[in-house]
């Protein structure tokens, strides 16, 4: 909302020294947040004056244009009192006429500064101007003639086409609609400065007669009032006063014909819209109903629209003529020439509003209003007050008849402990301010103690007690609300699943693993990317309705893709050497359950509670990583140790262990990795994902380098096997003894599971049983490949004999061979 | 094999006179001191204090001389000898420090090399954000609550008091999901975890739930599609604005610093009523709205454009239609609930001009703020 300054004094008497940075601090303090601070006029300097043209010569250019060549009195205003040579582009003025002269020392809009110069062949010295050289609008349709009882040449101009004035931009809540007016704005200006306020509703106005236009409402809730009045013999050539257009276009709206800017003057005035119709192109009497579906209607702005039984329209005998409180209809509109005019003042129910302006998405400041909800007993003074400018300004006459159908639904009451704003806002706030507040507001109130109240009818958004504590507070001042620290109970802390998250992420950063985040949205074409089959369950996701690209309108179910559109991204743009990290949940959309909507007047019951969890999709946590280039940096020292397929692994494992998780490892085949050199990664059985390589066709439709390794998880499931108390190690302190063995095993037999068979076949006094060497070659045989295993053996309560150490290793790899077929490497 | 000297011969056992000993001493110690390195020193050693030595020798042969000059002689070799040995254990510890000396100078590197072989890891800075504000508000004795981001439209909207047909429900852009009579939305604010908590808690209740929201945003330098907000819920009895006052206070002096506080300002949330703007005092010009532009001058605070406050959030008193959809008894219960911006408290606290630096994962970005924040 913007608001003139000069509009709000017109009802509120500011007192001396409020300025309009003050008043618009206050007003913010009291909840109509300042948006911006104009001061239109400001921006022109310099002499503006009247100027009568005396001779005007037309100069056909080479170019084909034809320039004036005019002489104007200026009066003294040039400090010689000669007439001003002047050239001129326009030619909708003569010789005799008042026009707008900028002299040379004069600054436009824009800075565009004035000075005599040498132009088509003359001393051209100031500028003859037009509304949107001066900042007045957008009508260029020449310059500015003036009517001849404007004043003497030389006269200063300014007040004249009421140049100057400050605005101050409103931000305006949607429970403030009051506020989307000059009145209500100036109310609050009156209750932000203690100045007096006048209501410009406030005003004497016909009583409703039955000589008026026939109006018929079948939907009273829909459409509680509507007054009508006619104005015949208008002039549709008249043109609208300066001051009102100024003040229409400094409050945002296009000033566009007489007629129409009234009503939308009067819209700004008082909050109420109102529809001007063309009366001799109605027939009939005017009907307010709910729209047959299927019904069309063509509105103001040239569309075609189907309707919909929720709509309100207005009918007359040739079908709907209006989509109610939201926008006219296009054969009964005002014209050029239009002479009398029919005046609807209506107030609409703000939730067929919203429903229609929604449908039909349409938005205009009628409907802004409609919405919101208006004051419905004013619609008799905003129609008198339309009447009487149309009346007032374009010649017309208003017709006796006043026609008034329904009434403004009569305000609940609240009621309202009196100790109720202090005890929800902590200040100090006796009865008396509590009344004294809710009655400036415009608030009836009764009763001590417990009070009841009227909301005034501009405040539809009135209407629990919690609403009368806001009003109370915020003229009290929320600055004067103290600062007092809850006492809360004694709390436990983050729960363990939340210290073994950040622990996750300590880890990987520690690791060297950056962290991202990533969008979710994916298309298919980023599981095409990732090459997955067509009956993967990954590609079953949930979709967007309204996604913001309709490339990617799914809610995705792994986070590979995000993750390696980033590493791609830093790739790009140098970081080639990446190792990255995303902990996020994942989408796995559940079938056909309805969330249901349920009530808000009470607790849900434990049935409809379930309903709405089952019909929650499960969103795992899901942790990714990526590494690409080199994992350890080539140097001075040597060179790089390139990031592997056994780094995803590794990294996966790490986690694994902060969390006092085992997991196993079994090869698997899974896209998006390479057959050959993707893990399978298990905790208790249960697989948790896949890490290794990825498939060179994925490098490749990513972007990313070939033999960027991945790893995907979920990690709520893996969260849930952590160890939130790990019992202290108990260890041997005799003396170790170590064992390497070196076992030739077919080169299909797993790493892992050799090891496993070692510490298996070892017995309880294997300490350890570590993999360090892998070799393949001629010696082993082809197939075949040289496992070499560094055991260690300690008791808890001796020293092991050499014998012993010695069986434990014998037995190991007796079971190994029987189970692998290993054969011990001489 | 040391043994029994077959060359010893006590017929021609002569008395070792003083001056024989000393001279034997002083060359033994002229020996020592000559000594450059510790495999001289070794050599001296054998040559002058060694069995075979001339004092070593010597020594051998008191035990064939009678008894006082036994004694006599004994006394002389045995304070040479001594003498020897000393000088001998000196001159060992100055060449070994010597050595070591020098081995020190030749193993001299060139300690400015760089020992960049692994990259930095680092956590998001939303996460280290969250974190950090989860910790002020656990201290305090709060707990952290969670909810999920792909959200029944009832517990987004309806139980906060946004019904169907709310002019508010436009505020919040909002991403549906398919099909539309599912109902189930992306959530638009942490709020849903509010309406949660209290169906799933009983008061009093203190909860902050940091988390992702989504809004149908254009993304650009100052909007995104996804964001993260920070929610706080208390429900208790005997709660006041000014507990909500307090506790925001708290929260802006942990975050910013020292001093700076918050201002409320009237505004509206259709879950609660009274509703408040929170403004931060601005941290960088403390509220004067410009800064020190060097000598005398000053500019206007490019942080709040010279407002000197920041709008920071949205806050209230926990509207009791809310209360009464989440099953607390609004007679017994006030609440009060705050909602702050991560990424913007980010962007301000740390200067970030551009709200796409958070999602980018440019690797560059999060590791400038490393592993706290
Ligand atoms: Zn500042």
């Amino acid at each position: 909302m913007r608001a003139p300054l000069s509009w709000i004094r017109e009802y509120v008497d500011l007192p001396a020294g409020v300025t309009v940075e003050d008043l618009a601090a206050r007003l913010t303090a009291l909840g109509l947040k300042l948006e911006a601070l104009e001061h239109p006029g400001s921006d022109l300097t310099g002499p503006l004056v009247i100027g009568r043209v005396l001779t005007m010569e037309p100069e056909p250019q080479t170019n084909g244009k034809t320039i004036n060549w005019c002489t104007v009195d200026v009066g003294d205003a040039n400090g010689t009192g000669e007439p001003q040579g002047i050239v001129c582009g326009a030619h909708n003025f003569a010789a005799g006429d008042l026009v707008v002269v900028v002299l040379p020392g004069g600054v436009l809009p824009g800075g565009f500064e004035i000075s005599a110069r040498k132009t088509y062949g003359h001393l051209s010295a100031g500028m003859i101007c037009s509304a949107m050289e001066l900042g007045l609008g957008d009508d260029h349709s020449g310059i500015i003639v003036l009517p001849a009882d404007a004043g003497e040449p030389g006269d200063g101009v300014r007040g004249l086409l009421h140049l100057d004035d400050d605005v101050i931009e409103f931000e305006i809540n949607p429970d403030r609609a009051y506020a989307l007016s000059l009145r209500g704005v100036a109310r609050e200006a009156a209750l932000a400065t203690g100045g007096v306020y006048t209501d410009p509703a406030q005003r004497d106005v016909p009583a409703p007669n039955a000589e008026g236009y026939p109006v018929v409402i079948d939907d009273l809730e829909g459409c509680p009032v509507f007054v009508a009045r006619t104005v015949s013999g208008f002039d549709p050539t008249a043109v609208t006063p300066r001051w009102m257009a100024r003040r229409i276009q400094l409050a945002g709206m296009r000033p566009i014909s007489l007629a129409v800017d009234v009503t939308n003057y009067v819209m700004l005035e008082l909050g109420h819209p109102i529809h001007g119709y063309d009366a001799d192109r109605l027939s009939g009497p005017i009907r307010v109903r709910r729209a047959v579906d299927g019904e069309h209607l063509t509105t103001l702005d040239g569309t075609d629209r189907v309707l919909a039984s929720g709509d309100l329209v207005v009918t007359d005998d040739s079908g709907p003529i209006g989509l109610g409180g939201v926008m006219g209809g296009e054969t009964t509109e005002m014209s050029a020439t239009t002479t009398r005019v029919l005046v609807e003042v209506a107030s609409w129910d703000p939730v067929a509003m919203f429903r229609t302006g929604k449908r039909h998405k349409l938005t205009s400041e009628a409907g802004k209003r409609n919405e919101r909800g208006v004051d419905p007993t004013i619609p008799e003074a905003a129609a008198d007050r339309v009447v009487e400018l149309l009346v007032e300004h374009g010649g017309g006459t208003a017709d006796p008849g006043v026609t008034k159908v329904g009434t403004a639904p009569a305000r609940p009451t609240v009621g309202i402990a009196a100790g109720l704003p202090a005890r929800v806002t902590g200040m100090t706030i006796d009865e008396a301010t509590v009344v004294a507040n809710l009655t400036a507001v415009g608030c009836a109130v009764s009763g001590s103690g417990s009070l009841t109240v009227v909301p005034p009818p501009w405040r539809p958004d009135i209407n629990d007690p919690f609403d009368l504590v806001e009003e109370v507070a915020r003229i009290v001042g929320y600055e004067r609300v103290p600062s007092v620290l809850p006492p809360a109970p004694a709390g436990r802390g983050l729960t363990q699943e939340q210290l073994f998250r950040r622990r996750v992420g300590r880890t990987l950063a520690g690791a060297g693993y950056v962290e991202v985040l990533t969008f979710p949205f994916v298309g298919t074409e980023a599981f095409d990317a990732l090459a997955l089959p067509g009956d993967d369950p990954r590609r079953t996701a949930l979709r967007l309705a309204n996604p913001l690209s309709s490339e990617a309108p799914l809610m995705t179910t792994t986070l590979l893709p995000g993750m390696l559109d980033t590493v791609a991204r830093n790739v790009g743009r140098g970081s080639t050497d990446l190792a990255l990290f995303e902990a996020a949940p994942v989408t796995l959309p559940s079938v056909g359950a309805v969330a249901p909507i349920l009530p808000v007047d009470r607790r849900p019951t434990a049935d409809e509670w379930a309903a709405l969890e089952r019909a929650v999709p499960d969103q795992p946590l899901h942790l990714s990583l990526a590494l690409t280039g080199e994992r350890e940096l080539a140097g001075w020292w040597g060179p790089g140790r390139k990031a592997t397929w056994a780094d995803a692994i590794d990294a996966v494992r790490t986690i694994a262990a902060a969390l006092s998780v085992e997991v196993e490892v079994r090869a698997a085949q899974h896209a998006p990795w390479h057959p050959g050199r993707c893990a399978e990664l298990f905790v208790a059985g249960t697989s948790l994902g896949h890490a290794g390589e990825l498939h060179p066709r994925v490098c490749k439709a990513y972007g990313v380098p070939a033999r960027t390794a991945v790893a995907e998880i979920n990690l709520s499931l893996l969260l849930e096997h952590a160890v939130a108390i790990v019992p202290g190690p108990d260890f041997s302190t005799y003396p170790v003894a170590k064992e390497d063995v070196a076992l030739i095993v077919r080169d299909d037999v797993p790493a892992e599971l050799v090891a496993a068979t070692l510490r298996a076949g070892a017995g309880p006094l294997c300490e350890s049983v570590r993999l360090f060497d892998v070799y393949t070659g001629e010696q082993v045989g082809a197939g075949h490949r040289s496992l070499a295993f560094a055991l260690r053996f300690r008791a808890p309560d001796r020293t092991l004999t050499e014998t012993e150490a010695t069986q434990a290793r014998t037995a190991a790899v007796a079971l190994a061979a029987e189970r692998h077929g290993a054969v011990q490497r001489a | 094999m040391s043994g029994p000297n077959s060359s010893y011969d006590p017929v021609q056992v002569t008395p070792l006179g003083e001056e024989q000993v000393f001279a034997m001493r002083d060359e033994a110690l002229a020996a020592i001191a000559g000594a450059a390195d510790v495999d001289a020193l070794k050599q001296v050693r054998t040559d002058h204090a060694g069995d075979r030595s001339p004092l070593g020798l010597a020594n051998r042969e008191i035990g064939a001389l009678p008894p006082q000059a036994k004694k006599d002689a004994g006394m002389r070799v045995g304070q040479a000898r001594g003498a020897v040995n000393q000088a001998l254990a000196a001159r060992q510890e100055i060449l070994e420090a010597e050595a070591e000396e020098q081995m020190l100078v030749t193993e001299t590197v060139d300690v400015t090399l760089p020992w960049d072989r692994t990259p930095a890891g680092a956590r998001h800075p939303i996460t280290l954000m969250s974190e950090r504000i989860a910790d002020i508000f656990v201290a305090m004795g709060w707990e952290v609550a969670e909810g999920p981001l792909v959200e029944a439209e009832w517990l987004n909207f309806d139980a906060l008091n946004l019904g169907a047909d709310h002019p508010a429900r436009t505020m919040q852009d909002t991403f549906w999901t398919e099909p539309a009579e599912n109902h189930v939305v992306l959530r638009t604010h942490t709020s849903p975890v509010q309406a949660r908590t209290m169906l799933t808690r009983t008061p009093p209740i203190y909860v902050v739930c940091p988390g992702r929201v989504f809004r149908t945003d254009e993304y650009d330098a100052t909007h995104s599609p996804m964001f993260h907000q920070v929610e706080g819920l208390v429900i208790d009895e005997g709660i006041t604005m000014a507990h909500l006052k307090g506790s925001l206070d708290h929260f802006a002096q942990a975050v910013f610093g020292e001093g700076i506080t918050t201002r409320f300002r009237p505004s509206y949330f259709p879950f609660t009523e009274p509703s408040a703007e929170v403004d931060l005092i601005c941290f960088v010009c403390r509220g004067s709205g410009v800064v020190d532009a060097g000598g005398s001058a000053s500019v206007q605070c490019r942080t709040c454009r010279g407002e000197g406050w920041i709008e920071w959030g949205g806050c209230g008193v926990v509207n009791p239609r809310v209360l009464v959809a989440c099953g607390v008894d609004p007679e017994r219960y006030t609440g009060f609930a705050f909602g702050m911006g991560i990424d913007r408290t980010l962007m301000f606290r740390h200067g970030v001009g551009d709200l796409r630096s958070f999602f980018e994962g440019d690797v560059r970005f999060a590791r400038a703020f490393g592993t706290e924040i």
